[in-house]
């Protein structure tokens, strides 16, 4: 194996490989930043989804269970405001 | 929640752009002027280049925005800015990379082509500020469609400007963008990388515009459910961004 000292680059190699690091480093950067991101929202997206769910299938029991609204608005007589 | 389209779009992109790196790597010659450095020309400009169009197409979206307020545009407007601003930052630091390595210096005060584009740069850095300086949502989108707009046609006018400019320091290895001081072997990777990099700057855009519409639809849920559960008055959610809100 050729050790890495006896390979012999071209001159400004050190910067081309600088500058090609530096475009990738910003892509890899960029995309963690923005994958992060989006699965904090797919969780998010996920648990209100749930959430949504639960609430609605509540608010629907509920509505099957209270009184008919002609009859809830009528107030009982002590319920009377004086 | 991440469509075929965008994956076929990232293989496209890789694929280009590897084969360009690659190509400009073991195919293009070393230029006999600038040497070996002369390879950064094949990131820089295509990067340079995608980044300013990015702008005009972030101007042409507020354009399109302040005709129809449809908020869509105003979304893609300001997608198109941060993803060249994001851009930006690269052309500035291979920029600088390439200038120390041709020139000795890292930047170079006296060359108009730099100049001109740190202050494109600097202009757009003051785009998300403004934004976040506005709290009314509609006020927010006017007056940014309207700084996109400005700027985005300030861009090829000093694009322009820098070209009548003289003497140069700064190559100008596209011989005034006709292409034609470019040898056919320079050519190959300088354009595929080109189009990798627009299709990078597609990528990262609907990748971004994903994020935006995924974030609009948590939001609407979030509204819905507090509507459900009663607990707080939808008035009173608090902004916390200012990117534009497209609610699903």
């Amino acid at each position: 194996m050729t050790p890495l000292a006896s390979v012999h680059f071209p001159d400004g190699s050190g910067y081309v490989l600088a500058a090609y690091l530096v475009f990738f480093l910003l892509l890899l950067i960029y995309l963690g930043i923005t994958a992060y991101r989006l699965l904090g929202l797919e969780r998010r997206l996920g648990d209100l989804t749930r959430q949504l769910d639960e609430a609605e299938a509540k608010s629907a029991l509920d509505g099957a269970s209270a009184p008919a609204p002609a009859a809830a608005a009528v107030p009982a007589p002590d319920e009377v405001p004086r | 929640m991440y469509s075929t389209k965008l994956r076929s779009l990232s293989l496209a992109t890789l694929l280009t752009l590897g084969g360009a790196f690659l190509l400009a790597a073991y195919y293009a010659p070393v230029e006999a002027d600038q040497g070996f450095s002369q390879k950064i020309f094949y990131v820089h400009v295509p990067m340079a280049i995608v980044a300013l169009g990015g702008f005009v197409w972030g101007g042409i979206q507020g354009l399109l925005f302040l005709r129809t307020r449809d908020p869509k545009h105003d979304l893609r407007s300001y997608v198109a800015i941060h993803m060249s601003v994001i851009l930006g930052i690269g052309v500035l630091l291979t920029g600088g990379l390439w200038a120390r390595a041709a020139w000795g210096v890292w930047f170079e005060w006296r060359e108009a082509t730099l100049v001109s584009f740190l202050i494109v740069f600097l202009l757009y850095c003051t785009y998300q500020p403004l934004r976040f300086s506005i709290l009314d949502p509609e006020k927010q989108s006017r007056y940014a469609a309207v700084f996109a707009v400005t700027a985005g046609a300030f861009v090829p006018l000093n694009f322009m400007a820098v070209r009548l400019a003289n003497p140069f320091i700064h190559p100008r290895v596209l011989n005034n963008t006709t292409g034609g001081a470019l040898p056919v072997d320079m050519k190959i990777p300088f354009y595929l990388a080109l189009v990798g990099m627009t299709l990078l700057f597609v990528t990262l855009y609907r990748l971004e515009m994903t994020h935006k519409l995924t974030r609009g639809r948590v939001k609407g849920l979030e509204r819905r459910l507090e509507r459900l559960q009663g607990e707080r008055d939808e008035a009173s959610i608090p902004a916390r961004s200012a990117a534009p809100q497209v609610l699903a």
